[in-house]
């Protein structure tokens, strides 16, 4: 359904205004969403400043400097730290990206740090992601066959692995699928980009033997044509993958094989 | 404590404004309000068929201030759902999804439907 305003136990409250380190050079503001399960409030938003000149360049180091010397209370996901786990996925400045590969730098003002968008908040940042996970699971991600197994691997010409390329690198931070408005409104029924491109992946693989049954598995109102191509996807892939291609494929594949 | 608890996090509220959405946006409300404006035109057309009398108070309305400014946010409703719907239609053949040239339709979007709003009002206005 769609709800344009936030539920009343989500509207966000004024927070805590941490100071700035003493001798400061290159002070920086990071305005950071919390939430505490066992404390029964509203969320809020805590303000940190943190000196540049004392920490790393990215807008996780940041994140890490303020839960080991400022607030340890401060709750993230994080692993590689360099954009391949996709833990870190947070709305920065209004943005889905991954913390570990923003630069400080290159964001403007005040860093707003949110979780990501339309989700179910754990706890701070981190978003329940069961649902994308049981949708992710349910396009059965994996090479499937009716052949007998062959005595050695599978073969693909190059050609035909090229056709993975620019969907086999997606790490899952679910950053397109949290910018999707439809997601947003329809998420219990649609996909959502990230699930779709991996739906897309195992389509386009030469190997796998059930694209008929696969595509059954989609053609569906919601599942996969409350895409509308409003592009939030593809803007927003911190890995420049373009899952909004990706669903057109899989559009085109339907009418293809009805004609 | 219940999971059911947990708060939604913000969306609407945080999400930055982009062309991408924006226009997305704008496509649907556009044409909500072609749907309106047909209801006018068709009252028009009624009001024709039905004789001089309705035909004059139909022409005084649509003559009126009011009925200049629903004309006009109906033309721009109608270039614009015209331009991006051609936009869809490349989509749906699968051609235009890199980023940039997403942007570079979109701007071509916004362009178009100014000058063809523009040229059909001085075409309508010469006209008159």
């Amino acid at each position: 359904m769609v709800e344009f305003a936030l539920p009343r136990n989500s509207k966000i409250q004024q927070g805590k205004t941490w100071p700035a380190p003493e001798g400061a050079k290159r002070p920086r503001t990071f305005k950071v969403y919390r939430w505490d399960p066992d404390s029964g409030e509203n969320p809020r938003v805590d303000s940190y400043t943190v000196d540049l000149d004392d920490c790393g360049p990215m807008v996780l180091d940041a994140l890490i400097k303020i839960k080991n010397e400022v607030d340890s209370t401060l709750t993230f996901r994080r692993s590689c730290r360099e954009g391949v786990c996709g833990s870190c996925a947070f709305n920065v400045n209004g943005r889905n990206t991954l913390a570990c590969t923003t630069y400080i730098e290159e964001t403007d003002g005040e860093v707003k740090v949110y979780p990501l968008p339309h989700m179910e908040v754990v706890k701070d940042l981190v978003p329940d992601l069961n649902q994308a996970y049981t949708q992710y699971s349910s396009i059965e991600p994996w090479l499937k066959t009716k052949s007998p197994a062959p005595e050695r691997e599978r073969l693909q010409s190059p050609e035909e692995r090229a056709k993975l390329d620019g969907l086999w690198e997606c790490i899952l931070c679910f950053c397109c699928t949290t910018a999707c408005p439809s997601y947003w409104w329809n998420g219990e029924r649609y996909l959502g980009p990230a699930v779709l491109l991996q739906a897309y992946r195992w389509i386009a693989d030469t190997r796998d033997e059930y694209t008929g049954e696969r595509l059954d598995n989609l053609e569906d109102p919601f599942r996969l044509y409350r895409c509308h191509t409003i592009m939030n996807c593809t803007r927003t892939c911190p890995k420049g993958l373009n899952p909004a291609k990706a669903i057109a494929e899989i559009k085109k594949l339907m009418v293809e094989r009805r004609t | 404590m219940s999971t059911s608890d947990r708060p939604l996090s913000p969306h609407l509220q945080v999400y930055r404004p982009q062309l991408t959405s924006t226009l997305s946006i704008f496509h649907r409300i556009t044409g909500v309000f072609l749907t309106l404006g047909t209801l006018l035109l068709t009252w028009w057309l009624v009001a024709a068929a039905s004789g001089a009398e309705a035909f004059a108070a139909a022409q005084w309305f649509i003559g009126s201030w009011i009925g200049y400014l629903l004309l006009l946010g109906w033309s721009v409703a109608l270039f614009y759902h015209l331009c991006n719907g051609i936009r869809h239609l490349f989509w749906d053949a699968g051609y235009g999804f890199e980023l940039v040239n997403v942007y570079r339709s979109g701007w071509a979007v916004l362009i178009g439907t100014a000058v063809l709003t523009v040229v059909a009002w001085i075409a309508g206005l010469i006209a008159l």
